[in-house]
């Protein structure tokens, strides 16, 4: 069966780049570009691991992660978070919101790729 | 170089003509094994069999000898060198070049644009903090960055890729240097305007640093006897300014006269000062012996010195710069500097040679010495200023043991394995 990524990024050219490696590694890529009803979206894709921008249109990553996490069936889905902020600050507030892996812009395509396979395969480990 | 490329030149063109091997040497009259060995630059090629080869390909001889240009040889060693996590193929870099001049332009405009990036973040980071709209304006760069990175990466890739990705990509790319240069850009006009407006954002140090630097952190009044009033500070602004300006120029005045310039320039070894030699001599302390230093006349040392004041909490409060040092002035700089260890012992004078970590690896003597200001109440708690004078260096060959390590700040730090690290860095990661 195929694995499912849900991307949800506002910079149409980073999305477009991550959704050709994780196509060519054999990922369903699904995307989506706004805040607001990221929450539904991802409910609604049911995908296998989500990577998410922190500053997007409407509501920042970090609170559609914090509502996320809300949902029982969601506690426990992969998320990886980009951001142009690696301040440790806010990787704490990603922490505490439930992230999976943070990752600072702008980082590297072996990055991308070592993060998803490795939190894919913890995933389906547990 | 010409010599070696020309193969892989003739292979690029034939395969670009969609000649086969085989039909080009029955063209030139000569067996394809002969010719898989001159493409694959084994065999060097000149003269008439060169001439026929170029004309069988429809192209000047011209256009397969010309080598690439060294700049971009150059530049592309430079990427490869900057790259972290992702070893390239220095040894087949010519050929490389060679076979796709195009994708290795794009490559080195990439790389200059990323090193010119990287020169912008280590300016704005300090401010970034203070500066929501700093912030907005630098995560469009860095998304940016990162979009043109990517892209890049994946087209740099060996092997093929369909091409319908490959022109959107290069669109992409085409795209996002465009909006980079213009984000840059727009950045640099904020940046400029907001110099131009620096006490309204209060921040009366920077105005009064920017007023020493205009005077050349040298007062000639002061230095005839004159008093520190004498100095015109109309042009600052702000009534804050005005007040930290006056207190330094109080104490450029008190230094002047402890040891007058003419005596200083007598005494003193412009090549390699000894600052406690010239504290013996005039009977001063080492903090004024280095305040001294930096603010003799631009050519009166042989390099130019630097001079950063701070106080107990790390709160720097005076900053003039030196070639390749540098050090954020509001806060969260890096405490390896003998800056601050100096006030770990206070009182101790340290001299410590120091490579600034980054792109440019400069080297510099640092003296240091943190000391009590004169209390107004006996028994009253000693409150400590450090300062360090800064003398870049040019020879560099020092014993990597003799030579300590310190960066800008955390956040624009290579260096991986430091004890004194406080967050992570952007630049550790590749960028």
């Amino acid at each position: 069966m195929s694995r499912k990524v849900l991307l949800i990024e506002d910079e149409p050219n980073i999305t477009e780049a991550i959704r050709f490696l994780l196509t060519r590694e054999g990922w369903q890529v699904e995307t989506h570009a706004e805040g607001t009803d990221a929450v539904q979206v991802i409910l609604s894709a049911q995908p296998d691991l989500v990577i998410l921008d922190v500053m997007l249109p409407g509501k920042s990553g970090m609170d559609v992660l914090r509502d996320l996490r809300e949902h029982d069936q969601m506690k426990a889905l992969p998320v990886l978070m980009l951001t142009a902020r690696g301040q440790s600050r806010d990787r704490e507030m990603a922490e505490k919101a439930g992230v999976s892996r943070f990752m600072t812009k702008p980082f590297s395509n072996t990055e991308v790729l070592t993060a998803v396979r490795d939190l894919h395969a913890q995933a389906s480990q547990s | 170089m010409r010599d070696t490329l020309t193969g892989s030149r003739i292979r690029e063109r034939r395969q670009i003509s969609g000649m086969r091997q085989a039909e080009l040497a029955r063209q030139v009259g000569i067996s394809a094994s002969y010719l898989n060995l001159i493409e694959h630059n084994r065999r060097r090629i000149g003269g008439k069999l060169l001439v026929d080869i170029a004309t069988a390909l429809s192209v000047e001889p011209s256009l397969l000898t010309q080598g690439i240009e060294e700049t971009l040889i150059s530049a592309l060693r430079e990427a490869a060198a900057d790259a972290v996590g992702q070893k390239a193929e220095v040894d087949g870099l010519e050929e490389f070049a060679g076979r796709f001049p195009g994708w290795s332009g794009v490559l080195a405009q990439m790389h200059r644009r990323v090193v010119s990036l990287e020169r912008t973040v280590e300016i704005m980071s300090d401010r970034l903090t203070h500066d929501p709209h700093l912030a907005a304006s630098m995560h469009e760069v860095l998304s940016t960055a990162a979009a043109i990175r990517s892209t890049a990466a994946i087209l740099a890739e060996p092997g093929e890729i369909e091409a319908e990705w490959r022109d959107r990509f290069h669109r992409n790319l085409h795209q996002d240097a465009e909006r980079l240069a213009e984000s840059s850009k727009a950045l640099v006009t904020y940046l400029d305007d907001s110099d131009g407006q620096r006490d309204l954002r209060g921040i009366p140090l920077d105005a009064v640093e920017a007023f020493f630097a205009e005077q050349g952190y040298h007062f000639p009044e002061l230095e005839a006897g004159g008093q520190p009033t004498e100095v015109p500070l109309a042009e600052l602004g702000s009534a804050a300014a005005n007040t930290v300006a006056s207190e330094l120029l109080n104490l450029y005045a008190a230094d002047a006269r402890a040891m007058p310039l003419d005596q200083i320039c007598a005494a003193l070894d412009a090549a390699d000062p000894d600052p406690l030699a010239l504290a013996a001599a005039f009977s001063v302390d080492l903090a004024t012996v280095f305040r001294r230093l930096a603010f003799l006349p631009e050519g009166t040392l042989a390099r130019t010195a630097g001079l950063v004041i701070c106080d107990a909490s790390g709160s720097v409060l005076f900053y003039k710069p030196s070639p390749g040092f540098a050090l954020p002035r509001h806060g969260e700089a890096c405490p390896l500097w003998p800056l601050f260890t100096a006030l770990n012992r206070p009182l101790v004078p340290i001299r410590k040679r120091v490579v600034q970590l980054g792109r440019t690896a400069a080297q510099f003597e640092c003296f240091a010495i943190a000391s009590p200001q004169p209390a107004d109440t006996f028994g009253a708690e000693p409150v400590y200023r450090s300062v360090m004078l800064v003398l870049p260096v040019e020879d560099t060959v020092q014993p990597a043991e003799n030579v300590a390590q310190a960066g800008a700040s955390c956040r624009i730090c290579p260096r991986r394995d430091c004890s004194a690290r406080r967050e992570p860095s952007i630049l550790s990661e590749g960028f």
